[in-house]
């Protein structure tokens, strides 16, 4: 909403310093986004008046003027246009001062100087240069420069004074961010009321009245509401003799400062009222309703219009769609947009204007179906009061005579509808001072209320809400008003004695310490998209089955289109994207979350967390990537087991299933080959991926102390043979089966070749065993390595 | 005449000592004159052919003597011994300009730095943090907060839908009313979490953000707790001279609403390139828990009253750190992670 200061002060004399006004009107809830000065750019330009002109000796084109411009002496101005004479006012920008130049768009400082020897100390300018256009100035044209004799206000003008102020450019134009619920504030008197109630200034605004040229419009027309129930209230009003004509400048003016351009007396008399009034209005040529009937209806199916805009295939109607129709057809889409024939043409002599209220709701859909989210839609799509719909039609017909660009019908036809029911709160002093914590006065409570334009009734401590306040329904409605204007920041901070108290899952403390475990291991966190392109799921050669992922009605592209069901490809695209960026390592990890879709779309997914993590670079392999899980489990206490696995996203030789239990908690492995050519790169990525519920359930992170050891351990060195097929994993299990005291068995070594045959492998371990009774000695030792070689033995491993 | 022989041996010896730059010498030294062969040994041997006049004499002599020696021998292992420790040193010196041995260590994501500060503030002041699904149904994102059929929030054009009665949470409000369902009053909760709104990427936009919201009800919360314990909240954050400027506003689910804007952490409200001018930076949004909103969760407005307040971790995030390009959040490059 762009509101046109000096139109406010019509109503509400704000005169303080715009600053002020800007700072105040926000903190009390009206927004001001922005505010800007009519004049722009344009300075030092003045009504001057040609005293003198003779043609330059040196030139063909060139005119040598002397002109008054309200000083001592008149300036001398050489000038190359054609319209100057002798007696003409015209817009002249001094020496300093500055105008537009239209063709670059920029700004143009004028200097004296001299033209062709000929000194010249200003320039005429054209409406362009002033920053305006041919609607302002319909009398005048962009080759020449503005001849201000034709103006209509001619009279008023002066010689040297600011010419800003005679073409209206003395204004300032400031654009508010209107908040839903205040649709009232779309208008001018809504902020008048508003800046009344903020600033404690009189509010001006008088109830519309017409006088009429007599006539009965029951004669000339009927209306004929169908569907009340989507159009509560419809007025129609009728003008005849109309004389389409450029509208006065103040007007004009008005809807400039207000973004609209002028474009006839009687269009602009609709812009005007709606955004004063805030309510859309619309003007029909009464030679195009047919049968001189109005009739308020949904759409037939089949039915199309060809709207008032650009587009040239007509739009079709549906049976939910209210319509303005006449005897045969339809004539405009209600609330939303006229047909072809319903504007105001250069001939029109008749005018039929129509002020409605259409259901919101209604308005909303059928804009959205057709396309078209026009000024008036977007205003009934929030609802309007059916009393301001009276006023807009008053205040229209009352500018038609102002302007006197027609003759009024004396009454008007109205099929009301709609529930006037003053609508009454209760207003209890105390309940909103303990509702805000604050101390503010009856007084001051009812004053405030008061100013906004709510009638109060002392006896019943009752308010009555203006019509146009369609937000008011609760004692918390009256506690906002009265905190707004009161103003939020006077109201004392207090700190709240919270008689709940904070907790911590177990599923925190867990993701917690997984986070600083990652940290720990050199993992840098990272945050990615939860939603991913369906491709990449072939991109990681998922199975077909595990692809059904919760998707996006209308996703921003195919890329972000569904839910995750995996964290393999967010973290892998990273990871390329690092490659790519020519990082030579890195170690990542997220605890994000997976979406998994149950059987009907209906069903909200499971989410789970995962923690999923990924390495790439020189110094990096399956190993140092499972020592990183491993670490997790060392410090949760999950007795965790690797399995060579099969998964398809892997590299056959280097992927394994990570259980614990009989519980899956998760994948480890290096990206396959295909997965990473898949991806553009030929790097070794390594990837795991774990499922932080599964290990927060399998946890076990509460701390025991156990007692230093009193008796030395023994420890004994195993090189065995086995064959290459033969998994440390397995043999480790033998291990701790046959010995005995055993109190830890590390691989240290693995070796192949000179030594040990073709198809063989040699595993070293180192056992430790300690008794904790006795020191142990060192033939029971040798007894414990003896089973143990035996056991192993059976499945041909030997000593090497 | 043993005299003599004593005073030679102390000669001899101290010359044997000055002259010699190894233990290994000095020890074959201490044999040869004081070992039981040595050559003291051996004149002292001879002490039972002096008469007795002499024999006490001597016997003072020959100590003082050995005494003498051996004060020499560990006078002179200890020098051996420094001069061995600094050769040591001198050979073991390192440039210690040259860089550490480093093990690397992880960081976190600058998002959740903030949002750690956040739990922690508010965990202080008693807060519980809880989490909710990401996916939701539009009856605890919209119907139950207050924003019915119709409002522009419900807009396809403003909100992922899955279906037409699921959707990909537009705020984290949903995981409030799930809390107020679920949970009798008083409550004093965080929601932190992702949120998804269809804006296409760009340096100031994404599709996905982050919020923290929180809601408190107990009997007797005022808009007056809700500036304070925002302001408690902002001068945690961000120091104490930070001011805080509560603006009228309005969501559907709060009434009265506020926004509210931060006196500028750059310049202090003179005005600078941060805040555009303005001195103010705006923070978040709140308000008192609007009845419906209470009567929706079952919960007697005329007994209990609240706030809530919701807060974007990417503004924050980008103002502390400069981060001039919201993008850099998500693209994981390895090198802006690394910087926190």
């Amino acid at each position: 909403m762009n509101l046109s200061m000096k139109w406010l002060n019509d109503y509400v004399k704000a005169d303080m310093p715009i600053k002020d006004f800007v700072a105040g009107i926000t903190m009390s809830g009206s927004k001001v986004e922005t505010y800007s000065e009519m004049r722009g750019e344009v300075d030092k330009v003045v009504v001057g008046k040609v005293l003198e002109i003779k043609k330059h000796e040196d030139s063909d084109k060139l005119w040598i003027c002397q002109v008054d411009v309200g000083q001592e002496a008149p300036i001398q101005i050489v000038t190359a246009a054609t319209n100057v004479f002798a007696g003409a006012f015209i817009p002249v920008v001094l020496d300093g001062g500055t105008v537009i130049d239209r063709h670059n768009n920029t700004v143009a400082k004028i200097k004296k100087g001299k033209l062709r020897g000929a000194e010249s100390c200003g320039m005429f300018c054209s409406f362009e240069e002033l920053g305006m256009d041919n609607s302002d100035f319909p009398y005048s044209s962009a080759d020449g420069v503005l001849i201000l004799n034709d103006d209509p206000d001619f009279d008023k003008i002066k010689i040297g004074e600011d010419v800003l102020k005679f073409v209206g450019l003395d204004d300032i134009s400031v654009e508010f961010e209107i908040t839903n619920n205040r649709p009232d504030c779309l208008s001018v008197l809504g902020l008048a009321r508003e800046t009344s109630a903020t600033f404690g200034l009189p509010y001006n605004v008088k109830e519309p009245t017409f006088k009429g040229a007599g006539g009965d419009i029951n004669s000339e027309l009927s209306v004929t509401v169908e569907n009340p129930q989507l159009c509560s209230r419809y007025m129609a009003a009728k003008v005849k003799n109309v004389k389409i004509a450029p509208s006065p400048r103040w007007m004009v003016e008005r809807l400039r400062a207000s973004g609209v351009r002028a474009i006839n007396n009687l269009v602009d008399i609709t812009n005007f009222v709606m955004l004063e009034y805030g309510h859309p209005m619309h003007a029909f040529d009464a030679r195009y309703v047919a049968g001189n009937k109005i009739i308020v209806r949904n759409a037939k199916d089949g039915e199309t219009l060809k709207l008032l805009d650009d587009a040239k295939e007509p739009v079709k109607l549906s049976p939910e769609m209210l319509v303005i129709c006449d005897a045969e057809k339809p004539m405009a889409v209600a609330g939303v947009m006229g047909g072809e024939y319903s504007g105001i043409w250069d001939d029109t002599t008749e005018v039929i204007f129509e002020s409605a209220c259409f259901d919101g709701v209604s308005v909303r859909r059928t804009a959205r179906k057709v396309g078209e989210r026009t000024e008036a839609s977007s205003r009934f799509e929030k609802g309007l009061d059916p009393i301001n719909a009276k006023n807009a039609l008053y205040r229209a017909l009352q500018l038609v005579e102002e302007l006197g660009c027609g003759e009024v019908v004396s009454n008007v036809i109205d099929v009301d509808n709609s529930n006037k029911t003053p609508h009454k709160l209760k207003h209890d002093y105390k309940w909103v001072n303990n509702f805000l914590g604050a101390d503010i006065p009856e007084e001051e409570q009812i004053d405030i209320l008061e100013r906004l334009g709510f009638e109060y009734d002392r006896a019943n401590h009752e308010i009555t809400v203006p019509s146009v306040r369609i937000d008011m329904n609760l004692p918390c409605d009256i506690g906002e008003e009265i905190a707004r204007i009161y103003g939020y920041n006077k109201i004392a901070s207090t700190i709240p004695k919270l008689s709940s108290r904070s907790r911590i899952t177990k599923e925190q403390r867990f993701a917690d310490k997984l986070v600083n475990i990652m940290i720990s291991q050199g993992c840098l966190e990272t945050m990615t998209f939860s939603f991913i392109s369906p491709k990449s799921y072939e991109k990681i050669r998922l199975p077909e089955e595990q692809r059904k992922s919760v998707t996006l009605l209308r996703p921003l592209g195919e890329d972000t289109s569904v839910m995750r069901t995996t964290m393999i490809p967010s973290m892998t695209e990273l990871i390329v994207r690092n490659i790519n960026n020519r990082t030579p390592a890195g170690r990542f990890f997220e605890l994000g979350r997976i979406y998994l879709p149950k059987s009907t779309p209906e069903e909200l997914p499971e989410e789970r967390d995962v923690l999923c993590i990924g390495a790439y670079g020189p110094d990096e392999d399956f190993f140092t990537l499972k020592g990183i899980v491993e670490a997790i489990f060392d410090e949760t206490g999950i007795n965790a087991k690797f399995s060579r696995s099969a998964d398809p996203t892997f590299h056959t030789g280097r992927c394994a299933d990570i259980t614990a239990g009989n519980v899956k908690i998760g994948t480890i492995g290096e990206l396959h080959p295909i997965v990473a050519e898949n991806y553009g790169v030929k790097e070794r990525i390594y990837i795991a991926s774990l499922d932080t519920a599964a290990m927060c359930e399998l946890a076990d992170t509460e701390i025991r102390y156990r007692q230093l050891p009193k008796f030395p351990a023994i420890s004994r060195d195993l090189s065995l043979v086995c064959d290459d097929s033969t998994e440390s994993g397995e043999i480790i299990e033998i291990i701790n089966r046959a010995g005995k005291h055993l109190e830890q068995v590390t691989l240290f070594d693995m070796y192949k070749g000179a030594g040990v045959p073709e198809g063989k492998k040699s595993l070293s371990y180192k056992l430790v065993m300690r008794r904790e009774d006795k020191t142990m000695e060192a033939e029971e030792a040798d007894k414990s390595v003896e089973k143990i070689l035996k056991a192993l033995g059976e499945k041909n491993i030997t000593l090497r | 005449m043993m005299k003599e022989q004593l005073q030679k041996i102390r000669e001899q010896a101290a010359a044997e000592i000055a002259a010699l730059s190894d233990t290994k010498a000095l020890d074959d030294l201490r044999v040869k004159f004081l070992g039981k062969k040595g050559e003291l040994t051996a004149i002292l041997k001879q002490m039972g052919s002096l008469s007795a006049e002499e024999r006490p004499v001597m016997g003072q002599l020959a100590n003082d003597v050995r005494t003498q020696l051996e004060n020499a021998i560990s006078e002179k292992a200890e020098a051996l011994k420094a001069a061995v420790t600094e050769q040591r040193l001198k050979t073991e010196a390192v440039d210690v300009t040259m860089p550490g041995t480093k093990r690397s260590i992880g960081t976190r994501h600058p998002l959740n730095i903030v949002l750690e500060d956040l739990k922690s503030i508010f965990r202080g002041m008693g807060y519980t943090v809880v989490d909710g699904p990401e996916v939701e149904e539009t009856k605890y994102v919209f119907d139950m907060l207050n924003t019915d059929e119709g409002h522009p929030a419900r807009e396809p054009s403003d909100t992922f839908y899955i279906t037409e009665n699921t959707l990909l949470r537009t705020q984290t409000s949903s995981v409030q009313i799930r809390t107020m369902l679920k949970e009798k009053p008083p409550i004093a909760i965080i929601s932190p979490g992702r949120v998804y709104r269809p804006d296409a990427v760009d340096g100031t936009h994404s599709p996905i953000f982050h919020q923290c919201e929180g809601l408190v009800i107990d009997k007797n919360i005022t808009f007056g707790d809700l500036k304070g314990t925002l302001e408690n909240f902002a001068k945690s954050l961000y120091g104490n001279d930070v001011k805080l400027r509560f603006r009228p506003h309005h969501f559907p689910y709060t009434e009265p609403s506020a926004e509210v804007d931060l006196s500028c952490f750059k310049c202090g409200g003179k005005g600078c390139s941060l805040c555009k001018g303005e001195g103010w930076i705006e923070m978040l949004g709140s308000g008192v828990v609007h009845p419906q909103v209470l009567i929706n969760c079952g919960i007697d407005p005329n007994e209990y009253s609240g706030f809530a307040f919701g807060i974007g971790l990417e503004r924050i995030a980008m103002m502390r750190y400069n981060i001039d390009d919201m993008r850099l959040l998500y693209e994981n490059d390895a090198r802006f992670l690394s910087q926190f």
